[in-house]
């Protein structure tokens, strides 16, 4: 079963476009007037979505049948094939299966009929949370679950008005299912093949009734991934596979030192390897263009450039922790404020303090960073597996001095994202080697440069200071974060008054009640570029936070879980989830031969709770026994891709609390490959049991959720067990064998 | 140079250098890209082949020495996802991003040619291969419905 294509594969080739601005600003979707039809090849109805998304209708070419796939997000053709245009990134989350499922069940279609199709990069496939075409944030089904089942159940209520129609008989009376129009009355029925020519001329519901939780037989259930087909052959197209005709394939290097320049570069030993065409000289790096990647790899390491290395030269792990460590010294910009907290902490008797810290972290995505781009005197097309392709269009615009409507953007599979793909870095490397070359060019990075010129997760400390009630309960907490700043690089205009909301989120809005609170961050640069990292400042702020309520719990010497629900009275979510993991788990056995931890935290609209258990035997070698978890994202609209996206971030937060630490050295990376970057292996992998919380409020995100909770539940359990608090990751730095 | 090579029961000449890494000349030569390129150091293994039956990864494995060995990509498994392991990660829904899924796959697949009932011992010792999606448990599943559906038949 081949059920991806790509929208160029559906026989309709893809037009110019004109006219198209964007809107960056967000806009709430409505279920309002917001469908059309697009003009499409004859006999096929082809829906997409228009106002209130800021986009120009796409100036069709409907000569010899060809159209503009610009818009369109659902087409039904003459033979019953239903293909879903998906306007996200697939890197492993289930969106081309999630996003087909929203369109399908409200078409009333078998969901082994639906394919799925990579759209295009344009204005009308705008992520409504982010105001561009990009996937991360954990908000692809959450942008898209009304406008998607509003697109299947448009084309539903055209199909059975064309059936009505052609019968005489009022749509009420008509039903559809499995594709198929009926009028029960007279026993009559159409194939939607069948009615499509007609429904593509009519003019699409200005609203449309969507179906109850309830009437759902495809959401909600576990519907087969689409993707996984693909995946088991060899036959799933990543980047990294692209062929275009006569492209050359090359290679980068760019100076060690971040910030720092190319000097020069003797291009002989390169030129000197068979199968190299060319060395390209960029401002701060090196790519040696070859018709393969052995020779350009060969060739780049034939080469010893000379770097201008820069303003970081000097810096290394000890200068930017002192910097962190002394950001947090002074007073810094307030995130969140209520009561009278430095009042509250001079009348104390006993304050409770602790510090934390994390370190630098790499993606470490399988597949390396890659991209293919050719450059003509139309435009550029490019090839690349990304979470941005909105993003591509405006920075090859800016980049080729063209219009972004002229810039073709083929999304491929991902071999991982983690939000080390929202990056431009390797799309503009690959454009300035295409446009040198003249020709394509298909530009892999080795591993060793994705690990040394990642963004990173931020390093971050974050200093915590409370003040306990008789009964054991905190009536005062103040926390004082510093880490670089993400969103002062990526959007500039997010950060008021000092304050980037990614570096103290899960910080600033905590659950619990306590009277007096004060967060403060002092956005603090380390010299290392720092980028959205799985979570983002949920990653390490809900460590921090997790682990010092645990601190607080065993100093009241309360039971962490009782703790906990006390609380986080009127935060029902919360401790549904909470209650749920602990349930699941062997909590009331808690003892020494039977060491736990425990953490919740609600992130990217969802709440996630873990417990836990560890082999008692810390000391000789960390290994965890059991992980129970509990989610509760709204409504788990495929709840095998809920427990798979659990998984993936105990996973990868497991990894990182254990190993994960980028080093500094001379204002470069140390570490170059897994050997000294190491991952967890199959041998490592915990049993764990997700327990799905339908709470049925709104969909909440599941790329993310999962992994802020992971890492303190993990360390409050190494307390549990050992005494020890671990307020520093890595674990293996802090000299546990795992 | 050229060298003949025998992939997937046939014979194909690729003209490259000695050195080059049987990934290279298969990716780039043959433009057979089921095979991925993960590390270049032998350290992740989404670059698994199967070399006279054993699982090898072929990233710094020179085109020079698999000259007259029979080598095996995921494209040979078969032509319609009927082989037992690609009907067990398809019901176990395995793979996520899917990227070190043909390496995982060919590492699976050696070790049920080499043993038919493995124990759990020998799928952590056999199964090294990096998943940055944490597709492990599922790894392990699939393999276990594998054997079910090898001895089924």
């Amino acid at each position: 079963m081949d059920t991806i294509s790509n929208m160029s594969d559906l026989g309709v080739a893809s037009s110019r476009v004109s006219g198209i601005t964007e809107n960056s600003s967000v806009i709430k979707p409505s279920r309002r007037q917001f469908l059309k039809t697009s003009t499409a090849a004859a006999g096929v109805l082809a829906l997409g979505i228009s106002a209130p998304i800021a986009t120009r209708r796409a100036m069709a070419d409907t000569a010899a049948g060809e159209s503009s796939l610009i818009d369109i997000w659902l087409t039904i053709d003459k033979n019953d094939q239903v293909t879903v245009a998906i306007a996200n990134s697939e890197m492993g989350q289930g969106v081309y299966t999630s996003m087909a499922m929203l369109v399908a069940e409200e078409l009333e279609v078998d969901w082994n009929s639906v394919h799925a199709a990579a759209a295009p990069a344009a204005p009308a496939y705008k992520n409504l949370m982010f105001g561009m075409q990009a996937t991360g944030g954990s908000t692809s089904i959450r942008w898209a679950y009304d406008p998607l089942r509003a697109v299947g159940a448009g084309a539903r209520e055209m199909l059975i008005q064309a059936a009505a129609d052609q019968w005489g008989v009022p749509a009420i009376e008509c039903k559809a299912a499995n594709a198929t129009v009926t009028h029960a009355a007279s026993n009559r029925s159409l194939r939607y093949g069948e009615l499509v020519d007609v429904a593509s001329k009519m003019s699409p519901p200005t609203d449309v009734k969507l179906k109850t939780p309830e009437q759902w037989s495809i959401l909600g259930t576990s519907a087969k991934r689409l993707d996984t087909p693909l995946k088991v052959n060899g036959t799933a197209e990543f980047g990294i596979d692209v062929q275009v005709p006569d492209m050359h394939i090359a290679t980068v290097m760019a100076c060690p030192t971040f910030g720092g320049k190319l000097k020069s570069v003797d291009e002989a030993p390169a030129l000197a390897v068979k199968g190299v065409k060319k060395v390209l000289k960029l401002d701060d790096a090196v790519i040696v263009v070859a018709d393969a990647y052995w020779p350009a790899k060969k060739g780049l390491a034939a080469l010893s450039p000379e770097w201008d290395r820069g303003a970081n030269a000097g810096r290394n792990n000890e200068s930017y922790r002192a910097e962190l460590l002394a950001a947090i010294e002074n007073e810094a910009p307030v995130a969140h404020d209520q009561g009278d907290t430095v009042a509250a902490l001079t009348a104390a008797s006993e304050v409770v303090e602790a510090l934390y810290e994390v370190p630098h972290l790499a993606h470490a995505t399988m597949e390396p960073m890659n991209a293919t781009a050719l450059i003509t005197e139309d435009g550029a097309e490019v090839w690349a597996p990304t979470q941005g392709p909105g993003i591509i269009q405006r920075v090859a615009a800016g980049v080729l001095q063209i219009a972004p409507e002229q810039v073709k953007v083929n999304t491929t599979f991902l071999g991982g994202g983690f939000g080390r793909r929202f990056e431009m870095d390797f799309i503009v490397q690959t454009l300035l080697a295409a446009k040198m070359m003249g020709g394509p060019v298909k530009l892999i990075w080795s591993r060793e440069e994705d690990m040394k010129h990642d963004f990173y997760r931020p390093a971050s400390v974050s200093a915590f200071k409370a003040v306990l009630n008789d009964e054991g309960y905190p009536t005062a907490w103040h926390n004082r974060i510093a880490c670089p700043s993400i969103m002062s690089r990526v959007f500039p205009n997010s950060v008021k008054d000092g304050i980037d909301g990614q570096s103290v989120e899960a910080a600033n809005e905590l659950p619990y009640a306590i009277e007096h609170q004060r967060v403060e961050y002092k956005i603090t640069e380390t010299g290392v570029p720092v980028g959205f990292w799985r979570a983002v400042g949920n990653s390490q702020n809900a460590w921090f936070v997790q682990s010092f309520v645990d601190e607080l719990a065993a100093k009241a010497g309360i039971d962490p879980y009782a703790y906990q629900m006390k609380l986080l009275e009127g935060h029902p979510r919360h401790q549904a989830v909470l209650k749920a993991a602990v349930e699941a788990s062997a909590w009331s056995e808690r003892s020494a031969s039977k060491p736990l931890g425990l953490a919740v935290q609600k992130s990217f609209g969802s709440y996630c709770a873990m417990v836990v258990e560890l082999e008692p035997d810390v000391k000789s070698r960390l290994k965890i026994r059991h992980i129970s978890a509990a989610i509760d994202c709204g409504i788990a609209l495929n709840p095998d891709t809920v427990v798979a996206q659990i998984e993936s971030s105990i996973v990868y937060g497991l990894t990182a609390a254990y190993y994960g630490e980028i080093d500094i050295e001379d204002g470069a990376v140390k570490q170059s490959n897994f050997p000294n970057y190491p991952m967890l292996k199959l041998e490592q992998m915990p049993a764990i049991d997700v327990a799905i919380v339908n709470s049925g409020e709104a969909v909440g995100g599941i790329g993310e959720p999962g992994l802020p909770p992971l890492a303190p539940a993990l360390t409050n359990a190494v307390f549990f067990a050992t005494g020890d608090r671990v307020r520093r990751l890595p674990l293996v730095k802090a000299g546990y064998s795992v | 140079m050229s060298y003949e090579l025998n992939i997937n029961g046939e014979t194909l000449s690729v003209d490259v250098d000695a050195d080059t890494p049987l990934l290279w000349a298969v990716r780039d030569n043959l433009k057979l890209t089921g095979t991925k390129f993960g590390c270049g150091v032998a350290s992740c293994g989404a670059c698994t082949m199967h070399i006279d039956g054993q699982a090898v990864r072929t990233c710094v494995l020179p085109v020079s020495a698999v000259v007259g060995k029979e080598i095996k990509t995921i494209e040979s498994l078969s032509d319609d996802n009927s082989h037992p392991i690609q009907q067990a990660w398809i019901e176990e829904e395995v793979p996520q991003c899917g990227y070190c899924q043909s390496g995982m796959i060919m590492a699976a697949t050696a070790l049920l040619n080499n043993k038919a009932n493995p124990t759990e011992k020998d799928i952590d010792s056999a199964m090294t291969n990096i998943c940055r999606c944490g597709t492990y448990s599922r790894v392990r599943k699939g393999i276990h419905r594998a054997v079910e559906l090898m001895a089924a038949k």
